[in-house]
């Protein structure tokens, strides 16, 4: 009887496990059987490459060059201010901070991961917009660098914590060893934990990025969404995932526009697939 | 303990038998933005005046009202654009025959902020902006700033109308387009705001919205016409160059409840809800 009752839970479990596969494959086939359906009608190259986006005019035009470059100015932007603070941050918390502090820093980072991207967009809509449109004398404070900043606070709870993670699971002994034999504790930090961690730290970076580059309301919300090819962080920009959303509700279902929304979901699917399993390769080279 | 378990059986019962029977007693309506206050203002006096049956509004575009009336999801489809001939084929591929009834118009008011002493225009010019051929306001006698141009998203009735009507000039070959440079939003309450706070911008929608906060822009047909403002006495009469009809769409000749709405609609009492709404009564 209790061997019974053992195995139905073994083989239960087994199941939940083997049913996030599943829906990640069920999902990918269907991403594909809509977006390629695109493709008896436009060529890939067009599709990748292709500078301009009017997809309800006749004939559509659907290049989805300035959406990507949107999406990887936005990402590159929120990377450049999330990646340094963050890492500080994690070591500030995993060496630096005592106790009380470490609780109360620990705390408000998850608690920053908490707000909803909506409110943050709506947050960053009414205050750094207009704070980016006067302090660079800018036409329009709805930039890339607005959706920049705003995403960095969206990558900055996951990346902190894993680094945090990551220097906390190095050896007390690394650290030992080199206070031993005279070094000072930023020398320790600098040439010993970091290097150790470092797997770990790229991982985070990565995670973050992930969560980056498939948000979507905030960007949505103070990017701009005008779909031109970028020459500088300072213009309003388009990304993929604001596409989609934006676009959605008006695609008729089996239209050319709708195929090609699903399409760009595939090509979104395939960027994050990348980083993710990068950022994995990271953590499994740690162990 | 049983009892209670009877007694909440009892109840779900009965409401969702009251529920189910509520669905023949309700009407879905979806679509443009532009026509949301109004569908729900009309829902409301209808309701009250019929009381047991429900209208629930929705907007998001008049794109999409006209595909879920396509796909089965709603009885009424509110369009601030005339059907595409692309949906109808689509629609009788799926059983649903279209019904036009032209329930209102609209002016479009192309507004800026208070402070851009540009004040009026005429359509070519409009055409110019906004396809990004001027861009910069000192060529309209303003002062020397890059024009920021700000449009709604593709489904958005108003961008479709805008871009045939202004852009296009009604010229079904042309190929205008907005600028690429154009900042999409998604509300006509987004472009409001960003005119209210940006004295470089310039955008549109329906005349309802115009409030202290932005300067309606006087336009006129071509250089030689008179530049006017976009009132409801100038939409009635013709003068103001930009307005349009505003439709309701049904799968086939209105039948039953959804045709007693839709003669609610176009009755005197509906059309008195156009006004009060800003938008103007069809002359009857």
């Amino acid at each position: 009887m209790r061997k019974l009752k053992e195995f139905i839970i073994e083989k239960l479990i087994l199941v939940c496990g083997l049913a996030s596969i599943f829906f990640v494959i069920l999902i990918f086939l269907f991403l594909l059987k809509e977006g390629l359906a695109l493709f008896g009608t436009v060529t890939p190259s067009q599709f990748l490459f292709g500078k301009s986006w009017y997809p309800i005019s006749e004939p559509a035009q659907l290049g989805i060059l300035p959406l990507i470059l949107g999406s990887v100015l936005v990402t590159l932007g929120a990377a450049l201010i999330s990646i340094p603070i963050g890492v500080a941050c994690a070591i500030y918390i995993a060496e630096v901070a005592p106790a009380k502090t470490k609780e109360i820093l620990k705390a408000s980072i998850e608690l920053l991961a908490a707000i909803p991207s909506v409110v943050l967009g709506f947050i960053g809509m009414v205050t750094l917009v207009p704070l980016v449109k006067t302090v660079f004398r800018l036409p329009t404070g709805l930039t890339a660098l607005s959706g920049s900043i705003m995403l960095a606070f969206m990558a900055m709870p996951t990346i902190v914590s894993i680094a945090e993670d990551a220097l906390y699971s190095i050896p007390k002994t690394y650290k030992e060893g080199a206070l031993a034999l005279g070094a000072t504790h930023w020398q320790a930090i600098w040439r010993v934990m970091l290097p150790a961690a470092s797997s770990g730290i790229l991982a985070a970076v990565m995670l973050g990025l992930g969560r980056v580059i498939g948000e979507t309301m905030a960007v949505m919300m103070i990017t701009g969404n005008a779909a031109v090819i970028p020459h500088s962080i300072l213009q309003p920009v388009r990304t993929l995932t604001a596409t989609i959303a934006a676009e959605m509700g008006e695609a008729v279902v089996g239209s050319e526009h709708y195929f090609a929304l699903f399409a760009v979901g595939i090509v979104l699917f395939i960027i994050s697939f990348a980083i993710n399993v990068t950022a994995d390769l990271f953590l499994h080279k740690k162990r | 303990m049983r009892r209670t378990i009877a007694l909440i059986v009892a109840v779900l019962t009965v409401s969702s038998f009251a529920y189910a029977s509520g669905g023949k007693n309700s009407i879905q309506i979806k679509g443009s933005d532009t026509m949301v206050n109004l569908g729900q203002a009309w829902a409301e006096k209808y309701m009250a005046a019929n009381p047991g049956e429900f209208v629930a509004v929705t907007g998001g575009g008049s794109g999409t009202g006209l595909s879920s009336l396509i796909s089965g999801t709603c009885d009424i489809a509110m369009s601030s654009r005339n059907i595409k001939e692309k949906e109808i084929a689509l629609a009788k591929g799926k059983g649903v025959n279209p019904y036009e009834v032209k329930v209102a118009l609209d002016g479009l008011a192309v507004v800026v902020n208070p402070k851009n002493p540009v004040s009026k225009l005429t359509t070519e010019q409009l055409a110019q902006i906004f396809t990004g051929r001027v861009v910069n306001w000192k060529e309209l006698g303003g002062e020397d700033k890059k024009i920021v141009i700000l449009s709604r998203e593709v489904n958005s009735g108003t961008h479709v109308y805008f871009k045939e009507h202004i852009l296009r000039k009604n010229d079904p070959n042309s190929k205008e387009e907005f600028a690429a440079s154009a900042l999409m939003l998604s509300s006509s309450q987004a472009i409001a705001d960003e005119v209210a706070g940006n004295t470089a911008a310039v955008g549109y929608y329906g005349m309802g919205y115009i409030s202290p906060k932005q300067k309606a822009i006087l336009v006129a047909k071509d250089e030689k016409s008179e530049y006017e403002a976009p009132t409801i006495e100038n939409v009635v009469n013709g003068k103001y160059p930009i307005s349009r009809p505003l439709f309701l769409y049904t799968n086939g000749q209105p039948q039953g409840l959804v045709k007693k709405l839709v003669d609610f609609v176009l009755s005197r009492e509906g059309q008195d809800i156009v006004l009060k709404t800003d938008f103007v009564p069809i002359a009857k």
